[in-house]
């Protein structure tokens, strides 16, 4: 089923959390709303859910307008970061929830909601649970009986509100490869709120970046990876090394005349504006002698090598601002550094934005 | 497996703080009690039974258990209902309301029953109302259960309200999302939830109405056979100077009392182990 969110905006009181929302989810997309907390991706999902009103704006769902229409009315699967699982109700019962409270006219018989609670909890693994009681499962396992729960009432829409952050990294990340398999069988439209990059990144056909209740930007992963549109993106989407060309003076990177392999995008295109030169620091190449004019030279301070690539904390020498560089083991034994030497970096890849001066 | 009796604790002080507890405990409820039972025992066993099955005592035990139980039930709903508003909607006086809450609880209960009977008396300001009805309240046993009712309010909203103010609403919005209409989510998220809070207040409730006399006695006419609480009937016998009449009738409300609690609190358990796998 698809969405269409327009011109959505929702005030809490004299905060502005989404500020004209425009978005469009095609059936049998998975979607992340990707943002930092506050950015308004858990209201837009409310929203969509009938959970809240938009102030202004309007919901389509699958071509028809549902802004108006009643949560029960607007068959949607919604499952909560903190699971919101009923701690009475055993697995199975939770499961069946949906079901049971469905009008006696329409609720399957009592052997076909035990039937389709087996099923369930087959698909989400965890058949063997269903006389337990919420209490007495890992985070995961709760999290997996939410979705089997949401999923039982055939959603046409699949909502997940920060599904795994409460979740331990290792957990997460296997649930997260779970999902993204489950989608694959289903075909069921989702969306995913997170704040994690990385379960965006890996999870999503296409992910929405919100920032202040604006949506920032709109692509594919490896689009919004590759290609941030604007600063905010691209320092939200992983770690970034910022240079300010006007503000540093002289041989700072951003001052370096333009590489012929520098990708570099000018977002406005406006007069007296100050540049911002990004760089990931993975992009940054050290050497330990001058090879290149443009170089810029800093001292080690820190080296850590724990984990599969080297992590290098530079100061640089003529401004003290801190580098971050990210080495491959093999390039971090050429070089054997120390922590206080000198060495000379540069940007392989970078980024420039303009922007307003404020 | 041995039994342990001291857990190790990073807090030291078992030994003492249950010495303590138990000194405590021995002085201020288990001498008296016993004293109770020493005086009655004065008695020969027809002597007590004669005292104990007397018609005017049984009367008095129906009347005192029958008007508690029911006033308990009755503020078993009205104080969830008042506990659920104070909790959920904010409005003016809203914190008025929340401290007069505490008032049947905090007023001395000679108070209560003067104020009671004035309002339900045929000529006051309910009761001339009533009257024209046929409903006769002061000095009926309707009023005694109209005091009882009165002083037991505080115990179930003190307690419903607390376990409300941690009820998580995600809970209601889950059930909403699958289908649940709003009776279907009160009744099968909501009660489940509230209910052992609700068992408690309905207890505390019901074990205050039952040794309630200040307040019942002006408004309850105290009409032998009628309208004459236990209490009174004891306060009756020990103004006869009747020191082991009036043990023997305290006996019976001590021990049905105490029977009471424990069902009571066997079922709060059993209820709390049926839906509360924190």
């Amino acid at each position: 089923m698809s969405i269409q969110v327009e011109h959505v905006t929702k005030r809490f009181g004299t905060f502005t959390v989404l500020d004209d929302v425009t978005l469009r989810v095609e059936a049998g997309e998975l979607v992340a709303l990707l943002g930092p907390s506050g950015c308004g991706k858990t209201t837009l999902l409310r929203i969509l859910a009938g959970l809240e009103r938009p102030d202004q704006g309007r919901i389509f769902l699958h071509g028809a307008e549902v802004t108006d229409q009643r949560i029960t009315e607007r068959r949607v699967g919604f499952v909560f970061q903190h699971y919101a699982l009923f701690r009475h109700m055993t697995v199975a019962e939770n499961v069946a929830f949906g079901l049971t409270v469905q009008p006696r006219a329409q609720r399957p018989s009592a052997t076909r909601i035990q039937e389709k609670v087996r099923e369930l909890l087959t698909l989400v693994q965890l058949q063997a649970m269903a006389d337990r009681y919420p209490s007495q499962l890992s985070g995961g396992q709760r999290q997996r009986v939410a979705l089997a729960r949401a999923l039982a009432v055939e959603p046409k829409l699949l909502l997940l509100d920060e599904p795994f952050g409460a979740l331990d990294a290792k957990v997460r990340k296997e649930l997260r490869r779970w999902l993204r398999r489950l989608h694959d069988e289903l075909h069921i439209t989702g969306i995913l709120v997170t704040h994690d990059q990385e379960e965006a990144l890996e999870a999503a056909d296409r992910v929405v970046v919100m920032h202040q209740g604006h949506v920032e930007q709109i692509g594919t992963p490896d689009d919004v990876y590759e290609h941030p549109a604007s600063p905010f993106v691209y320092q939200f989407l992983g770690d970034v090394n910022v240079f300010h060309g006007r503000t540093v003076q002289e041989r700072t990177l951003a001052d370096i005349p333009p590489l012929p392999e520098v990708d570099s995008v000018v977002s406005a295109d406006v007069m007296d504006e100050h540049e911002v030169t990004f760089v990931r620091p993975h992009d940054l190449e050290v050497n330990r002698s001058r090879t290149n004019p443009s170089q810029l030279e800093a001292t080690v301070r820190y080296v850590l090598t724990a984990g599969s690539r080297v992590r290098l904390e530079l100061t640089a020498e003529d401004s003290g601002q801190t580098i971050e560089v990210e080495l491959t083991k093999e390039r971090y034994r050429e070089l054997n550094l120390r922590e206080g030497e000198v060495v000379f970096v540069h940007p392989r890849h970078r980024q420039v934005f303009k922007i307003p001066q404020s | 497996m041995r039994f342990v009796l001291k857990q190790p604790s990073v807090l030291p002080g078992f030994g003492l703080t249950l010495g303590c507890a138990l000194f405590y405990f021995s002085l201020i409820v288990l001498i008296p009690l016993s004293g109770l039972f020493m005086k009655t025992s004065t008695l020969s066993w027809e002597q007590f039974w004669d005292i104990v099955v007397n018609p005017r005592a049984i009367a008095s035990y129906q009347l005192t258990f029958g008007a508690s139980l029911v006033g308990a039930l009755i503020n078993g709903i009205f104080g969830a209902v008042i506990a659920w508003v104070l909790v959920r909607y904010r409005f003016p006086g809203r914190s008025l309301v929340d401290a007069l809450v505490d008032l049947p609880f905090a007023l001395p209960t000679a108070v209560a029953g003067i104020t009671l009977t004035a309002i339900y008396a045929s000529n006051g300001w309910i009761g001339r109302y009533l009257e024209p009805l046929g409903i006769k309240v002061a000095f009926t046993p309707l009023g005694v259960l109209v005091a009882l009712t009165f002083i037991g309010l505080p115990f179930v909203v003190r307690t419903v309200q607390p376990v409300l103010q941690d009820l998580d609403q995600e809970v209601e919005e889950a059930a909403t999302t699958l289908g649940a209409n709003r009776w279907q989510t009160f009744r099968t998220v909501i009660v489940p939830e509230l209910w052992p809070a609700l068992l408690t207040g309905m207890a505390m409730a019901f074990a205050r109405a039952v040794g309630e006399y200040g307040s019942v006695i002006f408004i309850a006419g105290n009409m032998p056979l009628k309208s004459e609480i236990t209490p009174l009937l004891i306060m009756t016998k020990l103004e006869q100077y009747d020191y082991s009449g009036a043990t023997a009738l305290g006996i019976v409300m001590l021990v049905a009392s105490f029977v009471l609690a424990l069902a009571i609190n066997l079922l709060q358990w059993w209820s709390s182990a049926r839906h509360m796998h924190q």
